[in-house]
């Protein structure tokens, strides 16, 4: 990782693709025959107005949610029901629209706790922490460090999460994340409620891990300045529908998307 | 570990007097000295991924030799300057070394400083290379590149986010140190090496450091090796500072108190400098790392107290009242053990068993528990905050220097310790106050010269070598030891010709909890009279115990029982000026309780809480006259600004008091 000099980010074959799903609640239609796919390597952002499907989107992609219709096919596999602990298995890792961490933890800790999956000593010997387990422990808390450090935030180490203030807190869901060394990392509103400076540290630390790490991003945002500067690809959800899909700088220009955001006559 | 080749040094030879002059000129001599005699010993460590690494002197010689090579390959000559921009970290100490050992002249700059002041600073060095810590450094560097035309590589600590910068003005640190090992294993480059340490003069340039330019543009102050090596030398054996001390380097890089305490005396004595894993982590690794020499300024300690007492108020009862107990038997007998005057029995056993249970454990929470010696500096440090930490057990004493003096100008020898001096002129140190009252010195680590500036370096000196300080002082007949008052242009006469020296009589009394701002008022006038603002949080607490009913602050302010607890903060103050023969002209004849708290937005004070004396004279002109015509009251109407912005006027009749003064010793006026 660190040391080794990081692994080229340049944006590869397809990672995931997303072929005309559609994903209804009773009758309000959630997301409606929508495809797009996201490239190895690129920081693909899913953007739209309030209740257009964004989330829900998301829920889709780690399984949360049963789309109706659709195929979902992650590095070539096609699966018709994924849960999400198979998502997580399988190098897919997310943060939530509100932070959704154990808040008496501490950061260290809760971080620790994206190591889970990479675990593999057996209860008996965790129970002791001694022999493997020890030894597991060492090498995943070096990883854990790491991420701390490329986070920058070894200050709050041993604070319990939930004294943190909230861009703080968000940036622990993040080292979460980032601990489980994902193939595929979902961002739910990563810059929701930060001021100017919290969005430039986050947005800084979201080019980081994908330059750094080589990490696949899509990530859902609000604020179009934001959007415009980190990612690669744009696509635009407006009622479940997609509307757009593109450049930054395509999107930006479309008047599909102009309309929707603006709001037109209907 | 691979073989230094250097010929002169056995063992013997340096160990001799490690301290006297401490046996070479030079940073780069030293650093060999340091890798024969205390080779196996921690020089420096730094904590990464939450581990403190260590790397001791022989390793450091080796990375710095290997880094001097890496440099001398890119082009870095002997003579020129170079930027250190970031942290307290390792390899930047390493870069200083290893600019020093080719004879180039280091030059570090603020880590903070907005690119504007970097942008100076580069471009008056005249720095080609520039070592930096990381991106958000080379982003600013690269923001002012066009106005820093010399500057041609930049080297940087951290590689994190720079790999798709272009390469061809940047290098990594890593890279050049491995570089120069490479070229190292060459034998007649190591000895080539060898021969420039050797050459290296100590009378040449080792450092410039650059002052904060709070007065004006920053000018650059040039210090020579064996100018630092003497006063470093000096002040280790004063503290009697050794191999086995560790010191915590917390303190901006650029600042000529981390060069000399951290990075000059870690070198002479050969200590052990640790550097904190962030800057926000300071705190934490003091109490890991547990230093032994530790510096901080007052506001850093004042934060500290806050921090345990807001905790204290929060614990339970009992241990409430043991901590307040025993602080109390502390307040007694501690500062007294601690200078080595005689205590009762009683209070040595009381001290004794407070150790055990409240100020050990509170030493180590603070990381104090290791703490031979620590200094405060830089601005009046309140009694009571002095005394508090002396008292728990802490060495604390106080020193005065300038960026000019290599920070080395007077302190205070154990045993003689007072919270208003800063100390005795330090060994080899001539000081003398002028006719104006500004103090003067020459001294071991005096600089050599302004860089570039040989008007400015002019206008500092004396015709017979003296540097003047700008600030105005004197001796204290009693102890011997100078006391600083204010900066010299600062200061004032009364129409008698005493001295005014507003911001010392001003800080007497905002060291009282109760008064929170303070106006002196006094050049050109008879006598001095002050305005004071209450401090609403203390006296609101106390109005509350006392069941003294106020509306407002303006009628707290006004209410004649806070008159009188202030009229007792100033009767005390009179009497330590009184004290002073030089000062007790000064005393306060007069003072007032504003009606309104002086505050930024209405321009009074700035951001940083410093007085705007002449707008003060202008808005409140009507109280000032009344002070001086003899008047026990006088109204007046303010305009204030609300947060909201919105405008508004205040208006009082404030209330003036008479003070008596404190008989005047003989000389007292000067005139």
């Amino acid at each position: 990782m660190r040391a080794a000099g990081g692994p080229d980010v340049a944006v590869g074959g397809v990672l995931l693709s997303v072929e005309n799903v559609s994903l209804a609640f009773g009758g309000v239609k959630a997301v409606s025959d929508v495809s797009f796919d996201i490239r190895k390597g690129e920081i693909r952002a899913i953007i739209g107005p309030n209740g257009a499907g964004k989330t829900s989107m998301l829920n889709i992609i780690n399984g949360f949610y049963h789309p109706q219709k659709g195929r979902i096919t992650f590095k070539g596999e096609t699966r018709a029901k994924m849960r999400p602990h198979d998502a997580a298995y399988r190098g897919i890792a997310r943060t939530f629209q509100n932070v959704a961490l154990f808040r008496g933890m501490t950061a260290l800790d809760n971080i620790m706790a994206g190591r889970t999956l990479k675990m593999h000593s057996n209860f008996f010997w965790q129970l002791l922490r001694y022999g493997p387990a020890m030894r597991e422990e060492t090498e995943h808390r070096h990883r854990v460090e790491e991420i701390i450090d490329f986070l920058k935030i070894q200050e709050i180490r041993r604070v319990p999460v939930g004294r943190l203030p909230y861009g703080l807190q968000k940036r622990v869901e993040l080292g979460r994340a980032l601990a489980m060394e994902p193939d595929l990392l979902l961002l739910d509103e990563p810059m929701a409620g930060m001021n100017l400076e919290e969005k430039e540290d986050m947005s800084r630390f979201v080019l980081d891990v994908n330059d750094h790490y080589g990490t696949t991003i899509a990530l859902i945002e609000h604020d179009m300045g934001v959007v415009m500067d980190v990612s690669d690809r744009v696509v635009v959800l407006d009622h479940g529908i997609k509307i757009a899909d593109g450049t930054p700088g395509e999107v930006k220009s479309n008047q599909a998307v102009i309309d929707a955001y603006l709001g037109v006559a209907h | 570990m691979p073989r230094f080749a250097l010929g002169v040094a056995a063992r013997e030879d340096w160990a001799v007097a490690p301290n006297a002059a401490a046996g070479a000129d030079t940073f780069p001599k030293l650093l060999i000295r340091n890798a024969h005699l205390y080779g196996t010993r921690p020089a420096m460590r730094h904590k990464d991924l939450g581990i403190w690494q260590t790397w001791t002197w022989s390793e450091v010689l080796e990375i710095v030799r290997a880094y001097a090579v890496g440099l001398h390959n890119l082009g870095v000559k002997c003579g020129e300057t170079i930027a250190i921009v970031g942290g307290n970290r390792p390899r930047l100490y390493w870069s200083v070394m290893a600019a020093q050992m080719l004879g180039a002249v280091p030059v570090p700059v603020y880590a903070d400083a907005v690119a504007d002041e970097l942008a100076f600073v580069l471009a008056h060095a005249d720095v080609r290379f520039a070592a930096v810590e990381d991106q958000e450094q080379v982003d600013k560097i690269q923001s002012v590149l066009s106005r820093v035309p010399k500057l041609e590589l930049v080297v940087y600590d951290e590689k994190r986010g720079l790999r798709d910068y272009d390469h061809s003005t940047l290098r990594a640190m890593e890279d050049v140190i491995a570089d120069g090992r490479k070229a190292l294993a060459d034998p007649a480059v190591a000895t080539w090496l060898d021969k420039e340490i050797e050459t290296g003069k100590g009378s040449d340039p080792s450092i410039i450091l650059y002052t904060s330019g709070t007065t004006g543009t920053s000018k650059g102050v040039v210090l020579t090796g064996e100018r630092s090596i003497s006063a470093a030398s000096d002040t280790v054996t004063f503290d009697k500072l050794t191999e086995t001390d560790v010191a915590l380097a917390y303190l901006p890089l650029a600042w000529v108190g981390d060069h000399y305490l951290n990075y000059a005396q870690g070198i002479v004595s050969g200590f052990c400098t640790a550097c904190p894993e962030s800057p926000d982590t300071a705190m934490a690794d003091l109490r890991e790392i547990g230093p032994s020499f530790y510096f901080a300024p007052p506001r850093t300690l004042e934060l500290l107290l806050t921090r345990v007492m807001i905790r204290m108020e929060d614990a339970g009862l009992m241990k409430r009242k043991l901590f307040h107990y025993f602080i109390d038997v502390a307040r007694r007998y501690g500062g007294r053990i601690l200078n080595g005057e005689p205590v009762p029995l009683s209070g040595r056993l009381l001290y004794a068993i407070g150790n055990i249970l409240v100020y050990g454990p509170l030493k180590n929470v603070l990381g104090f528990s290791r703490v031979r010696i620590a200094y405060t500096a830089g601005e009046a440090v309140g009694p009571d905050l002095f005394s508090f930490y002396r008292s728990i057990g802490l060495n604390l004493k106080q020193l005065y220097g300038q960026t000019e003096a290599f920070l080395y100008l007077t302190a205070q020898p154990d045993g003689e310790i007072y919270s208003d001096t800063v100390g005795r002129a330090c060994p080899n140190v001539d000081i003398r106050i002028s006719e104006n009252g500004e103090v003067q010195f020459k001294s071991p680590g005096m600089f050599t010269g302004y860089f570039k500036d040989a008007a400015k370096t002019a206008e500092v000196m004396t015709p017979d070598g003296y540097v003047k300080t700008g600030d105005a002082g004197f001796f204290d007949e009693k102890t011997g030891h100078l006391k600083i008052i204010d900066r010299t242009k600062d200061v004032g006469r009364l129409n008698d010709g005493t001295m005014f020296p507003p911001k010392y009589i001003e800080n007497k009394l905002k060291f009282y909890p109760n008064i929170r701002e303070a106006v002196a008022l006094g050049d050109t006038h008879d006598f001095v009279t002050v305005m004071l603002n209450i401090d609403l949080t203390a006296v609101g607490s106390w109005a509350e115990r006392n069941n003294v009913v106020y509306g407002s602050y303006q009628e707290l302010a006004g209410h004649p029982l806070v008159y009188d607890m202030l009229e007792k903060h100033v009767a005390e103050v009179n009497r330590s000026l009184a004290a002073d023969k030089v000062m007790a002209g000064a005393q306060i004849r007069r003072f007032l309780i504003l009606h309104k708290e002086l505050d930024p937005d209405d321009g009074e004070i700035t951001r940083t809480l410093k007085v705007r004396r002449g707008f003060i004279a202008d808005r409140y002109a009507p109280l000032i006259k009344a002070l001086y015509d003899g008047s026990n009251e006088a109204d007046i109407s303010t305009e204030v600004t609300f947060e909201d912005g919105r405008k508004g006027a205040i208006s009082a009749r404030v209330k003036i008091r008479d003070m008596k003064t404190e008989p005047v010793p003989a000389m007292g006026k000067a005139a």
